[in-house]
């Protein structure tokens, strides 16, 4: 197993801001990258741009931002943009993550705990 | 890693599930691309260190998938300039590593692996928020590589343990040596792991998540 070259600059020839028409994660409330997500069972127009297409294909089970980030080969923070149009459109649905309340909460904490142990 | 050939492609027309070098397996499957149609929540765990402390190595030991890479791209006044968003502000991408384990039926947790250079704070300030705690990997051959990433924990707030990697020729330094030398609190955790095992990589993060609950004890 190698490390990442975080360093290295990786380029698309198709640029990110052209698949999201401008439109920045931070422009709209982004799903985190641990949010869930998984295509809905709605029929999709015919019209439906491309990328929008590829993720749908990705999402037929239940997965993360970051893995259908990973899986289509853009950032993340295309994604997050493109989910929540699809979310919109009703073909999609999302899981959030643990809500911020429940980050201390240690009923949470001690069920990865278990869950941890159990698997030593 | 399994998204790179990917991304410098253009993704002009839809790939079909399951065409890429991972079978989508049906839901319900634990170990298969999606996760078991039961999970209702994800939780995230943050694995810190420089390059080259085995982050990689931790999270492919213990994630039930195989671990993907993405990129985050992430916005930085003066950085090298690699592409022009929309504002004019300057990009640089970062690629991050992770992998999930799915705890139970209805929780997943995600192990995202984070650079600790200085300069890539930008990309860890959205990756730490919501994040349960982070799991700082150290290499004892130099110390002072993990200053940066410790340093970025305690500026977010987001509560660590220490994890040293032991790698063959490292020096031996003991518990109190090694805490002082990185200027740790005395409550934050310091276990020696190595990251090839899983047992000792998944204790590393048991010693982790203790602490959590004991912080979230103390404070609540």
């Amino acid at each position: 197993m190698t490390e990442p070259r975080p360093e290295e600059p990786t380029a698309s020839a198709v640029r990110p801001y052209v698949i999201t028409r401008g439109r920045a994660a931070s422009d709209i409330e982004s799903l985190a990258w641990e949010s869930l997500v998984m295509a809905t069972d709605a029929a999709f127009p015919a019209s439906l741009q491309p990328e929008h297409q590829t993720i749908l294909a990705h999402c037929q089970g239940l997965l993360s931002v970051a893995e259908v980030a990973a899986h289509i080969g853009q950032p993340p923070s295309v994604v997050q943009v493109l989910l929540c149009d699809l979310l919109e459109w009703g073909l999609i649905v999302t899981r959030p993550p643990v809500p911020p309340a429940e980050h201390t909460d240690v009923t949470m904490l001690r069920k990865v705990l278990h869950g941890l142990e159990s698997r030593l | 890693m399994v998204s790179k050939a990917a991304s410098d492609a253009p993704s002009q027309a839809p790939q079909p599930s399951g065409s890429g070098a991972e079978a989508a397996s049906g839901p319900g499957s634990g170990s298969g691309k999606y996760l078991t149609s039961s999970v209702a929540g994800a939780a995230k765990i943050l694995v810190v260190g420089p390059l080259g402390v085995g982050k990689t190595t931790l999270i492919g030991t213990v994630s039930e998938i195989k671990p993907l890479s993405t990129e985050a791209v992430m916005t930085q006044a003066g950085a090298r300039v690699d592409t022009v968003v929309a504002g004019g502000k300057t990009t640089t991408t970062v690629a991050l590593d992770f992998g999930r384990i799915t705890i139970d039926g209805d929780l997943v947790l995600y192990l995202f692996g984070t650079p600790g250079q200085q300069r890539f704070l930008p990309a860890w300030r959205d990756l730490a928020k919501g994040a349960l705690g982070a799991l700082a990997l150290v290499d004892t051959r130099d110390l002072e590589a993990s200053f940066d990433a410790l340093g970025n924990l305690e500026d977010l707030g987001l509560p660590f343990a220490v994890a040293v990697n032991v790698f063959p020729g490292s020096p031996e330094h003991g518990p109190d040596e090694l805490r002082a030398a990185l200027d740790l609190l005395p409550d934050t955790p310091v276990v020696a792991c190595d990251a090839r095992d899983p047992a000792s990589s998944v204790r590393a993060l048991i010693a982790l998540v203790s602490h959590l609950i004991h912080v979230a004890t103390e404070t609540s």
